[in-house]
């Protein structure tokens, strides 16, 4: 506890801390899911777990979108890259992803046309600027992302933009919950469900987690307080046997989420019969692809995609520590043949990933809070 | 990129409303607004900004958090680097982020 004065609002942390310790019964093992990476990233930059007692577990969940990528998607897009007079555009995460071949940040080293954007927008601006060669964004996240695609695409075609596409592996965080929750090695008691995700789709899609599955769901903030409180409000469902949803992140989160934003969604993509998640195999609807009305700026329908299916390497257990099954250190290349520096698993690169943020955090430098509160 | 960079309304575009300039702790960048036409923004509101769109509109003191939640995660270098890189104009910037000239 005595990193807590460096908190903003230390003694509401400190408080939330003893109620948690309170609400949580003696008796019983809680397993709680952050199901987003944002989340995760905090959970150890902060220490949380520190403050929580030994009972109240957190599971770390697939809300990391390089993450849940497989391999062959990455393999798909670097091998439509190969063409000639071709950019392939994605965001910063992806650069050092590894494919089978090679990261996209090695394929740029070894004379292909790859650019970081920090916008689908960035790309579109690509576009314009090179009418001579091909630009394919390599669109990556849920739903916090999706949207803004949706919208560059829909932009794309009002100008007529001949010379670019997107390979869309847009993927949606309800059948992921799904998947996780029909995992038959996996007991949860419940969700810190995802703050910006939410802040598109709305709190009412989480309805079924509370109703059919008996589990609660609170929406969190980011800051420490934010994720704390939600603990919080998840022990106090669970210790009056309720099921509910709330929103703990009600200064952003409004309630039906966005809706010129999924109404962009809605115009651009549909669901895919199914998609291929690392870790997690083939979940029905999982993903968005691009309608027939985009087909023209779709990388998939206008170019003919090998569709690969590779394997991750075999002593990688990538799968396990997504599903929750297995904590990053406890995966066989954890911190020798995979770290952030020399990545296998994507797990590894992102700094929304589980492996990443455990080494960074707890494995190789122990940082205190009271750092993390200067800097 | 799950995390959202707060930004202060400074500019609508006249020629087109769903572009304007955001300020992001002293940097000003164009930001698209498509994605709240049904309560859209005016100068001096503040808003949440994902891969360049800003997403939904917050107070002044939550924008404060957000930037400080971003610090103490040690994510203030690469949010920065983010805004730069969605540029102005093209020419200015090569797409890396890196100004070309002044």
């Amino acid at each position: 506890m005595k990193f807590v004065d460096e908190f903003r609002a230390p003694e509401l942390i400190a408080k939330a801390g003893e109620e948690i310790r309170k609400l949580a019964d003696p008796n019983r093992h809680y397993r709680i899911m952050e199901v987003c990476g944002g989340h995760t990233h905090a959970i150890y930059r902060f220490g949380l777990k520190d403050l929580l007692p030994a009972n109240v577990e957190l599971i770390h969940g697939p809300g990391c979108p390089v993450c849940v990528l497989p391999m062959g998607r990455i393999d798909d897009g670097l091998s439509l890259a190969a063409q000639p007079d071709f950019i392939f555009a994605a965001f910063g995460d992806m650069m050092r992803v590894p494919g089978t071949h090679g990261s996209p940040l090695e394929y740029k080293a070894r004379g292909m046309d790859v650019r970081i954007v920090y916008s689908p927008a960035d790309a579109l601006k690509l576009a314009r600027a090179n009418p001579e060669k091909h630009v394919m964004f390599f669109a990556i996240g849920f739903e916090t992302t999706a949207p803004s695609t949706a919208l560059t695409l829909v932009r794309a075609k009002m100008e007529g933009l001949q010379n670019f596409s997107v390979f869309c592996n847009h993927v949606t965080i309800i059948p992921a919950i799904r998947a996780i929750l029909d995992s038959p090695d996996m007991r949860l008691d419940g969700f810190v469900g995802p703050g910006h995700v939410s802040t598109v789709i709305g709190c009412r899609p989480y309805d079924w987690i509370a109703k059919d599955e008996g589990k609660p769901v609170v929406v969190s903030g980011f800051e420490p307080l934010d994720i704390l409180q939600s603990i919080v409000m998840l022990l106090r469902q669970l210790r009056k046997g309720e099921a509910k949803v709330e929103n703990q992140y009600k200064r952003v989160v409004p309630w039906e989420g966005n809706r010129a934003a999924l109404r962009a969604m809605a115009e651009v993509f549909e669901l895919r019969p199914y998609f291929e998640w690392r870790g997690l195999g083939f979940i029905s609807q999982s993903a968005l692809k691009i309608r027939a009305g985009y087909a023209e700026w779709d990388s998939e329908q206008r170019f003919t995609v090998p569709g690969l299916r590779v394997t991750d390497p075999k002593a990688a257990q990538c799968g396990e520590v997504l599903k929750g099954v297995l904590k990053p250190a406890q995966c066989k290349l954890f911190g020798r043949e995979c770290t952030p520096e020399q990545p296998v698993g994507a797990l590894m690169v992102s700094s929304e990933g589980s492996c990443a943020a455990y080494y960074n955090y707890e494995h190789r430098k122990p940082i205190s809070i009271a750092n993390a509160a200067t800097n | 990129m799950c995390l959202a960079i707060p930004g202060k309304i400074i500019e609508i575009d006249s020629q087109n409303p769903q572009q304007a300039v955001v300020d992001v702790v002293g940097v000003r960048r164009k930001v698209d607004l498509g994605l709240l036409q049904d309560d859209p923004p005016v100068p001096g509101d503040w808003v949440l900004i994902h891969v360049g769109f800003a997403m939904s509109k917050i107070s002044e003191a939550d924008a404060a958090d957000q930037m400080r939640t971003l610090t103490m995660l040690g994510e203030t270098e690469a949010a920065m680097q983010e805004v730069r890189g969605y540029g102005l104009e093209i020419e200015e910037q090569d797409p890396l982020g890196q100004r070309r000239t002044p």
